[in-house]
């Protein structure tokens, strides 16, 4: 089958998808957008999350035709011509990155809660990532790194997307 | 239905489109050792850009699939490949005939079979595998594939398996390295002293260690790309290349120059990345097919794919003085290697070795033993060996301070070896072992405030906002820990790495090409390798050349030697580049030599005056060298009885690495529910060259240790994974995880490159132990297996 549907603001179609496949494959080996991780593919370590029509979600549990006509923003389409968006570049300078698999969840699921909390408590913080598995860094810089994100986008007055 | 892929990317490229190291590029932020610098993968993994194992992909290639045995242990009496080629889209189905070269592989001891032959001896054991054009298509076909199993009743209690009425896992020797007999893939003993000694107190303790998984994110995967003189490329997530290079090629029938591998993007290891997954089968259906072959494991797949922590059985009995000194220690120690020998050898001797934990002890006698079994493999994984000990030791050791009544610090510490100590196989502890430092460290931090049980907040209280508590049931627990294990190989391996360090002028200015094939997994070693070229070259502009087997081995990435080994070859090499760059200078400029150095783009005088620019003096020229790193030796173990009847003795270890920690729990003792409300750490590294990544390291150690206190277990059942999902196999959330205080001391071992120490297994190591501490202090409970689970705690 045939499916068209936005991604980071170009409409894509990709054919002769076999139904069974999920968003989360189509995006990696039909449309060339392998930033998204399949860690899991059971909808619990948050390694593929992306946003669906503006919601939180993770792709390996969103069968690929239910994508057809809405919209999907994926980690490729946060860094601008003007350089890395403050919650990448926040995870850089904390430390936040080791392997680096879970990152492209994690800065999904970070930039979820800053634009519904964009100065949350660190208990905040710890429910907000919750869905989300790392296991290189102990969670302690990636907390540091939300921290700091949430420091530079008050302070960058940078508007909740 | 079939599955058709009709893949919508662009034109047909000569390499993967995700071509490893590709985007791993310069490190344009200056910064040498000692500095905290940022990573050079950084930016590509911010933003998805960063090409992992399982992002590879080429137009015309195939998706591999492996048929597994449902079974721990069968005679397989045949295997119909027919139905599974017959299915539309289906490119090949090979089987053990297919093999060209050895049928067996492994790391130590070649017991493994690239696919099954006869039997199979675990449940998860790969039985063939399929090349097809859509995974789903290859999974479909690995459905169809009929193999009529005898189905025998599986070794799987590892008591039993000792047993001389045991049947056997390998019914023929596999090797005569390890005379063990029996299912005993290795026994050995380290004794010195009288373990008949009289002691005043003594305690004795049973423990077990469930079975841990390394868990990694970034599943088994890589591409597997056959060439035109015959031979393969592979684009491969591993630990170590050459070692993966030598099991395929020996499997493919091939000379090792036609199996090229490269590293590609790896999503962490944690020992699980030592054995092959699947390189020899993808290599093997892309040589078959004549076509670039893809393999990626799922999550369940990747349970069933790697070596996990050994389970551990161990049997303690300490001596003490009514002043608290240890007179004598015995232990029994029992592993179960699983169906085959991975690196159970080497894991057996580290945890005899450390049996003892960080004491001065004269009189051990400690019995290791490691099993075949028709369980799941077992082998490296962070902490190898000396984490199941640790959990031992360190249990006896807060047993034997109740029972004499000091406290458990204060014990530890008028045991703890030092400088000079001697370890149980009587090798001299040469350098800091400041173990009574770390343990005060830890002791003497600030504790977190109590809880505030007038203003409860739930998020904080064990159980979360389940809303179980309030309050009630909740006790504080404190425990401690103290642990430490050697770096690098051991008992007489030659554990080396290779640099190839380039230097010269690109676009005017001067920058270095650092080539190693040592594998990045996340650790941070190309922004180490990056510092000391900056360090020792005085420049900024430093390339990590991608890591592939056109350079000579770097060894593995394991037993926290990567910054020792292929850090100390990055120096060696990085120092002949400087001689030479030197010598021209001399040549071409009149600039004297005694007493220069390289510094911020110039040669300068021992004043550090500069002489001449560096790019003055290479113009056109480039300086190559190529060196290897050869840590000290060490020996095997004695195998025979001694003077005095001492056994298992010598200076088997390079170094040895040592860390603290205070836990601090909440425990609801009316429900088993844990939360951690704080962690300590304290730990030696010699020099920290890059101290965010440092610490990075120690959080994260410490992080899977606690999974193993709390949670993290491979629960079996007659040979079966029980639970093979993150679903069922719980790794710690941030929920889970408190916030921790690390305290990181540079002491400077004289004997390794820029004094430093390895990093990355101690805090895996004292931080299971000091959490059940902890968990015994709030509950009262003897807690003598990890992990914990509820009712242990409830005593239900």
């Amino acid at each position: 089958m045939r499916i068209t549907f936005e991604v980071n603001g170009t409409t894509q179609s990709a054919d002769d998808v076999w139904p069974g496949e999920s968003l989360l494959y189509v995006l990696r080996e039909r449309l060339g957008l392998p930033g998204t991780k399949n860690a899991c593919e059971q909808g619990e370590c948050g390694s593929c999350s992306i946003y669906l029509d503006g919601t939180l979600v993770c792709a390996c549990l969103v069968a690929a035709p239910q994508a057809h006509g809405r919209e999907v923003r994926t980690v490729e389409s946060f860094a601008g011509a003007d350089g890395l968006d403050p919650v990448q570049q926040a995870f850089i300078d904390c430390g936040a990155v080791q392997c680096g698999f879970c990152t492209p969840g994690l800065i999904l699921a970070t930039d979820d809660l800053l634009a519904r909390n964009p100065q949350p408590a660190d208990a905040e913080i710890r429910e907000a990532l919750a869905g989300n598995l790392c296991r290189c860094t102990g969670y302690e810089k990636i907390l540091d790194a939300v921290r700091l994100a949430s420091a530079r986008r008050v302070a960058g007055g940078d508007e909740p997307s | 239905m079939t599955a058709k892929s009709t893949a919508a990317r662009g034109s047909t490229p000569t390499l993967p489109t995700h071509r490893p190291g590709a985007d791993r590029g310069t490190t344009p932020a200056a910064g040498r050792i000692g500095d905290s610098v940022l990573r050079p993968d950084g930016v590509p993994k911010v933003t998805g850009d960063f090409a992992y194992s399982s992002d590879l992909w080429m137009d015309d290639m195939l998706w591999g699939a492996t048929l597994r045995s449902p079974h721990p242990r069968a005679r397989i009496r045949s295997v119909n490949i027919g139905p599974a080629l017959a299915l539309a889209g289906v490119t090949a189905v090979l089987t053990h005939e297919d093999v060209p070269g050895a049928k067996t592989y492994g790391l130590e001891i070649a017991d493994q079979p690239v696919l099954a032959i006869d039997q199979v001896r675990y449940a998860g054991e790969a039985v063939a595998i399929v090349a097809a054009d859509h995974p789903e298509t290859a999974r479909r076909a690995v459905a169809l594939i009929e193999v009529d199993y005898e189905v025998l009743e599986p070794i799987s209690d590892m008591r039993a398996a000792m047993t001389e009425a045991s049947p056997l896992v390998h019914e023929e020797p596999t090797q005569d390295e390890y005379p063990g007999g029996g299912n005993i893939l290795r026994k050995l003993r380290i004794q010195r002293g009288d373990v008949t000694a009289i002691a005043d107190v003594t305690v004795t303790g049973e423990y077990e260690v469930g079975m841990q998984d390394q868990a990694f994110l970034g599943p088994e995967s890589g591409l597997a790309v056959p060439t035109e003189d015959g031979g393969v490329d592979l684009f491969i997530a591993t630990q170590w290349l050459h070692v993966d290079q030598r099991q395929v090629a020996s499997a493919l029938g091939l000379p090792p120059e036609k199996v090229r591998l490269s590293l590609a993007g790896v999503g962490g290891a944690f020992g699980a990345r030592e054995d092959v997954s699947m390189q020899i089968h993808a290599c093997l259906l892309a040589l078959h097919t004549g076509r670039p072959v893809k393999m990626v494991y799922s999550r369940e797949e990747s349970f069933y794919g790697h070596v996990h922590r050994h389970p551990a059985l161990m049997r303690f009995e300490h001596g003490a003085t009514y002043d608290g000194k240890l007179v004598f220690i015995k232990a029994d120690i029992v592993l179960d290697g699983g169906a085959y020998a991975s690196s159970s050898p080497a894991v057996v001797s580290n945890a005899a070795s450390f049996a003892v934990g960080p004491y001065e002890c004269d009189n051990v006698q400690l019995d290791g033993y490691v099993l075949y079994t028709n369980n799941p493999p077992c082998g490296a994984m962070r902490g190898f060996g000396a984490v199941q000990v640790c959990f031992g030791h360190e249990s006896q050791m807060d047993k034997l301070a109740i029972a004499l009544g000091i406290d458990p610090v204060e014990l530890r510490i008028r045991n703890a070896m030092r400088e000079g100590s001697l370890m149980p196989t009587g090798q001299v502890i040469e350098g800091a072992a400041p173990v009574e430092q770390i343990l005060r460290l830890v002791r003497d931090a600030p504790l977190p405030p109590d809880a505030d049980l007038n203003d409860v907040d739930v998020r904080l209280m064990p159980g979360g906002v389940a809303n179980t508590t309030h309050g009630e049931g909740v006790k504080r627990g404190i425990g401690y820990a103290v642990g430490f294990k050697n770096v690098g190989f051991s008992e007489g391996f030659d554990d080396y790495s290779t640099a190839r360090v380039r230097l010269q002028l690109v676009g005017g200015e001067v920058s270095a090409t650092v080539h190693t094939a040592a594998a990045e997994v996340g650790q941070g070693l190309v922004t180490v390798m990056a510092q000391i070229a900056r360090s020792e070259l005085g420049v900024d502009q430093v390339i990590n050349h991608p890591a592939d087997t056109t350079v000579g081995s770097a060894g593995s990435t394991s037993a926290s030697r990567q910054t020792y080994c292929t850090g100390g070859a990055v120096k060696l090499a990085c120092e002949a580049v400087r001689e030479k760059v030197l010598a021209m200078a001399a040549r071409k400029l009149g600039v004297p030599v005694d007493g220069a150095a390289l510094d911020r783009g110039d040669v300068v005088d021992a004043e550090g005056r500069p002489l001449a620019a560096l790019a003055a003096v290479l113009g056109d020229d480039v300086i190559e060298e190529t060196r290897e790193f050869h840590h000290r030796p060490t020996v095997p173990l004695t195998r025979v009885a001694g003077a005095n009847g001492a056994i298992g003795q010598g200076d088997a270890h390079l170094q040895f690495a040592f860390a603290a920690h205070r836990v601090v729990a909440d425990v609801d003792v009316d429900l088993g529910l844990v939360r951690l409300v704080e962690v300590t750490t304290a730990q030696d590294v010699g020099k920290a060259l890059n101290p965010l990544s440092v610490v990075g390291q120690i959080q994260g150690g410490t992080t899977q240790g606690i999974g193993l206190a709390l949670m993290e277990e491979i629960q079996l059942r007659d040979g079966l994974i029980r639970n093979p999902s993150f679903t069922d196999y719980l790794i710690p959330t941030i929920l889970d995880t408190p916030p921790m205080q690390v305290h990181v001391l540079e002491l400077g071992d004289p004997l390794a490159p820029y004094g430093l120490r390895g990093v990355g297994e101690p805090p895996t190591i004292s931080s299971t132990p000091a959490v059940v501490s902890a968990l015994r202090a709030a509950s009262g409970r003897p807690l003598t297996r990890v992990p914990v689970q509820p009712e242990h705690i409830t005593g239900t």
